[in-house]
């Protein structure tokens, strides 16, 4: 999750007050942000992914400020007309909508330009999901003439500097050459066109979703008055996009200008920092958290977490693009109130326990065999592939996954892998060693939602010098004269155990299971000097059996 | 301890060495006396220093130890003494001194160097080598040299036995080839102590009887015998039992701790459709969570049950929730996506589809698997338990979730829990669950809970209810209680540690 990095001073003077620092640590993390560290001047501090509003210094410390009770309630940020335009051409159907602003009497320095980049950059990954929703650019505005339009060109057509780079290259080598290019070619995929910004005077000012050009696109230390672009495919994403940065920029000292959006079918003013009003139900609110709030204490909490509040509805800030529901604003009236002033409570309401029956007999299989002087191992029931394949003399065994970071890529279709990687590993440890494991193994089948049959099982390996069939047999006899069942053992041939001495598990007509002892050239594969003998039956099998 | 009480302890070793100890300190010469095994000795000895009897002392001891060629020059001579000897004042040829000695020609010619140094030889050089011996020759030959006069010895040989000369010799002796080596051995002796002097003396007593028999019941012979008593505070030879996994015995302890709070138990599978896994919960499809790094996914597309277009319709507009959804195009494709489920939440979503009104109240539990697409490392499993719960009451509130994870934290030894906010896309509000470390005194994070928005609780239930749920991680307590730091020791399955890892009591 991404984190921010505030500097002490800043911070505190941002908020309007200093707090010792145990109260500082404890706030913040109460706030609903968990807090990384503080080191000398520096506090970082983890945002979560619904508060993309509080990625900037100022977006953090607006919501702190209001938080701790010093500047509360809804915050006021003005709007004027610039009497600009953007033309939105009908060719950008691949990233169709943008919303853009103007902020102008901000100062610069290299910290400040650094800190807005981040917060572009931060705000595009988390709100943006990596560029793929939405994407963000700021420009000097002296360098841009009006209107603009926003047009998707074949990029073979235009040729303009990319932002770091030395000359006017043609645009259609940003995606192989740009760094940002290279990033982000992926989201655009069977374009045929690009969208670019270019201006009155036909210079080009961006490239999407790639890059600024260099003559439009740098702010410097110089600049004071910028233009702000948001484009995406989802109007209400760069609405709340635009209303993020262009309120930040306010906080630094900013005044916020309006353009006008002109669509083929529509124009739209942005940005609109009205805010959303949601009527909501004090007595649902006070249910859902167990309290007895009045109205007016609603409203100063409401207050505290920077809404405002008219009768009976929330004025949502025009930035927070989290409030879905009116249990969103129970969860702020909540932070609010203070998670550490809720008290425990056990209400009085009878239910009653019940264990799983199938879980409850793989316990009772598992007693059994402890009680034999069995070790219970516990493997994963990811393997390799040639665990569940060629070191068993098997082939197309277990399922692979698509995209297995580790070497742990394939589920096991067998238990017995499983075992015989504990036997190889404790060669080292006393013998007989006497191990079973009960889980999951996984087939393929047409008859589930997902196309893979999951099955309870459990396997028993006896390995020691004079391991032989007739003991895995009277394991496997134990098992089911306790159960109470009636098995048939019919000889087969498997490509894992001797010939000979590998045999079928059937129960009635089903069969459940396999017992017999291990070929030495599958011992040899898992580096085993021992003989292994061994069953596997199906749980889920016997424990039906048992019912019946 | 008085003399006959020790007597009577004494194990048959015991008895059997004690009188030899009267005339023998030395372990070879107890050994040889006593007539037992080397290891039966050394094992009564030891009991015996452990009760006073004697001191045992242990030196360390240098000995010079014959090799092949010095054996066989204990035997035949060295070979420069073989070929001095063969020499008279006529000279010999090389050959015939040769075939004399049966030296080969690598040993003629370091021993005629060796002569030569002695001025014991002439040598002409003709056809061939021609040898005879000086007058300086004829008087060697006469007397011993003193590599002979110690090869003489008997052998192993005490090398602080010899005088300062003959440690020369041992130390020119053993440059040459296979003839000798240094060798540290150690000397076991035996003290007795004054307590050890009576003992050895003293009366033994008559036969002791060792083991009871079930001869000596049937004919009523232990009547007339002692038995030797045990020393019954010394240590015995370990033993192991058959075991469940330490790991599913907390499992079972947590499993039995929602039971006894009322709690119903939920299993499921662990391969899932993202349908289930997250769209029923309310994930957005665009998610962060669920990038190709975070899950695994299988190939094949899932059967979707009658419901999705349910779920379908609170992502894209909230439907009947009175919710605002996420206000995008929902993508049955990503829906249909197979995984291994990332939580058992995903029960959670499947318990509340199939309950009903009149079910209500109720409590629902899983302690199950989940998966994460993570490379193994000290700190992160791929799979790894996780502990899910649900309240679905109709009165249900954020006081009772706090109610019921510290109920649970406290049988867990955890007597303070606390909440900090979190966020989870299916929850509101969201929170991080804290318990208080009595021994560390810290708060440690144990897991994310809150109440499940009505865009999840609506379409799966029909209604709107409150339900409290929490999702808990119970690795780090597990790990801590059987001092594991490396996480990949949970499921090492090393069979000592399972046979020997103490019992979960809490």
């Amino acid at each position: 999750m991404p984190t921010i990095t505030l500097n002490k001073s800043v911070f505190e003077q941002l908020v309007g007050k200093k707090l010792p620092l145990e109260e500082l640590k404890d706030r913040i993390s109460m706030l609903g942000t968990d807090l990384e560290r503080i080191e000398g001047d520096e506090i970082e501090v983890e945002i979560f992914p619904n508060r993309p509003d509080m990625l900037s210094e100022q977006g953090f410390a607006r919501a702190f400020s209001s938080f701790i009770g010093v500047k509360t309630g809804l915050r006021k940020y003005d709007v004027k007309k610039s009497g600009f335009k953007v033309i939105v051409d009908k060719s950008v159907t691949m990233r169709p909508y943008t919303t853009c602003a103007i902020v102008k009497g901000l100062r610069f320095d290299d910290e400040k330009i650094r800190e807005i980049m981040q917060v572009q950059e931060k705000l595009a990954t988390t709100h943006g999901r990596n560029r793929k929703k939405s994407a963000y650019g700021i420009y000097p505005l002296e360098s841009i003439n009006f209107p603009i339009t926003y047009i998707a060109k074949d990029h073979t057509q235009v040729h303009f500097q990319p932002l770091g780079f030395e000359k006017v290259i043609q645009a259609s080598l940003v995606p192989e050459t740009h760094p940002k290019g290279k990033t982000y070619a992926h989201l655009t995929q069977g374009w045929k066109k690009y969208p670019f910004f270019i201006d009155a005077k036909n210079n080009v000012m961006c490239m999407l979703p790639f890059t600024n050009s260099h003559d439009t696109g740098k702010v410097t230390t110089k600049t004071k008055d910028v233009f702000v672009e948001c484009t995406g495919n989802d109007l209400n994403n760069i609405q709340f996009a635009l209303n993020m940065i262009t309120t930040t920029l306010a906080d630094m000292g900013g005044e916020i200008y309006s353009l006008d959006i002109v669509y083929p079918d529509q124009t739209i003013t942005t940005p609109n920092l009205t805010p959303t009003k949601m009527p909501f139900d004090l007595n649902y609110i006070n249910k859902w958290l167990g309290l007895e709030l009045n109205e007016k204490q609603a409203k100063n909490l409401l207050e505290r977490m920077g809404y405002g509040y008219e009768k009976g509805t929330a004025l949502i800030p025009a930035y927070r693009a989290d409030i879905l529901h009116q249990v969103d604003i129970a969860e702020d009236i909540a932070i609010a109130y203070g998670y550490e002033n809720f008290t425990e409570e056990i209400p009085n309401v009878s239910t009653i326990g019940e264990e799983d029956p199938l879980e409850k007999f793989i316990n009772v299989l598992r007693e059994l065999f402890v009680g034999c002087g069995c070790i219970e191992v516990k493997n994963y029931h990811l393997l390799q592939k040639e665990q569940c394949n060629e070191w068993l003399n098997q082939t197309n065994q277990g399922i692979t996954l698509k995209n297995a970071v580790g070497e742990h890529n394939t589920l096991r279709h067998s238990i017995l892998p499983s075992l015989l990687k504990t036997l190889s590993e404790n060669q080292h440890n006393e013998y007989p060693q006497h191990i079973f494991e009960t889980g999951h193994i996984f087939n393929l089948s047409n008859s589930t939602e997902t196309g893979i049959q999951e099955t309870q099982t459990l396997t028993l390996a006896i390995c020691h010098d004079k391991a032989d069939f007739t003991q895995i047999r009277q394991h496997l006899d134990l098992l089911l004269t306790l159960l109470g069942l009636e098995i048939k053992v019919k000889e087969t041939a498997h490509s894992s155990f001797i010939k000979g001495r590998v045999a079928d598990i059937y129960i009635g007509k089903e069969k459940v299971g396999t017992i017999g002892e291990i070929h030495p050239s599958v011992l040899e594969n898992w580096k085993l000097m021992m003989p292994v003998v061994t069953f596997e039956v199906n749980v889920e099998a016997l424990f039906n059996a048992v019912k019946r | 301890m008085d003399l006959s009480s020790l007597i009577a302890k004494l194990h048959p070793f015991e008895r059997t060495v004690l009188p030899v100890l009267k005339k023998h300190q030395d372990l070879p010469s107890i050994i040889e006396h006593s007539r037992l095994q080397e290891i039966e000795v050394q094992r009564a000895l030891q009991w015996l220093e452990n009760k006073d009897v004697l001191k045992i002392s242990t030196d360390r001891v240098k000995i010079i130890i014959l090799d092949k060629n010095g054996i066989h020059a204990q035997l035949h001579g060295l070979p420069e003494q073989r070929l001095l000897h063969t020499l008279t004042d006529q000279p010999q040829s090389l050959l015939q001194l040769q075939q004399k000695t049966n030296l080969d020609i690598q040993e003629c010619n370091a021993v005629i160097g060796l002569l030569k140094q002695q001025q014991a030889i002439d040598i002409e050089k003709k056809d061939q080598l021609y040898l005879k011996l000086t007058s300086t020759g004829k008087n060697l030959q006469k007397q011993k040299s003193s590599a002979e006069l110690l090869l003489a010895k008997s052998f192993p040989l005490p090398y602080d036995s010899l005088t300062k000369t003959e440690q020369t010799t041992v130390e020119n002796l053993r440059k040459r080839k296979e003839l000798l080596h240094i060798d540290e051995q150690k000397n076991i002796t035996i003290t007795l102590t004054p307590l050890g002097k009576q003992l050895t003396t003293a009366d033994l007593g008559a036969q002791v009887i060792n083991r009871l028999t079930p001869g000596m019941l049937k004919d009523g012979s232990w009547k007339t015998k002692n038995f030797r008593a045990y020393d019954v505070e010394i240590n015995v030879p370990k033993i192991t039992a058959g075991r469940k996994h330490f790991d599913n015995d907390a499992l079972q302890y947590i499993k039995h701790i929602w039971l006894d709070m009322g709690f119903k138990e939920m299993t499921g599978n662990y391969v899932q459709s993202a349908f289930w896994d997250l769209d029923a919960l309310f994930v957005p499809q665009d998610h962060p969570a669920r990038e190709m790094q975070d899950t695994f996914y299988l190939d094949g597309k899932a059967k979707l049950p009658p419901l999705w277009t349910k779920i379908k319709d609170v992502h894209e507009t909230g439907a009947n929730t009175n919710s605002k959804g996420w206000q995008y195009t929902f993508s049955k494709e990503e829906s249909e996506k197979i995984l291994l489920r990332t939580h058992t939440t995903v029960l959670s979503a499947q318990t509340l589809a199939k309950l009903k009104r009149e079910d209500l109240p109720a409590k629902f539990f899983a302690v199950g698997k989940v998966f994460r697409n993570e490379a193994l490392d000290w700190k992160h499993l791929f799979e790894f338990y996780q502990v899910d719960g649900i309240v679905i009451d109709p009165n249900a509130n954020l006081k009772h979730l706090k109610g019921y994870l510290t109920r649970f934290y406290k049988k867990m030894g955890y007597s303070k829990v606390r909440m900090r906010p979190a966020h989870f896309p299916y929850t509101e509000p969201s929170l991080e669950v804290d318990v208080y470390h009595p021994v560390k005194k810290q708060w440690v994070e144990l897991g994310g809970a809150g109440i499940f928005r009505p865009e999840v609780v609506k379409p799966l239930l029909g209604f709107e209810c409150p339900v409290l749920a929490w999702g808990q991680g119970m690795g780090r307590i597990i790990m801590e209680y059987w001092n594991i730091t490396d996480i990949r020791d949970l499921y090492k399955n090393d069979l000592k540690q399972l046979r020997e890892a103490k019992l979960w009591l809490r």
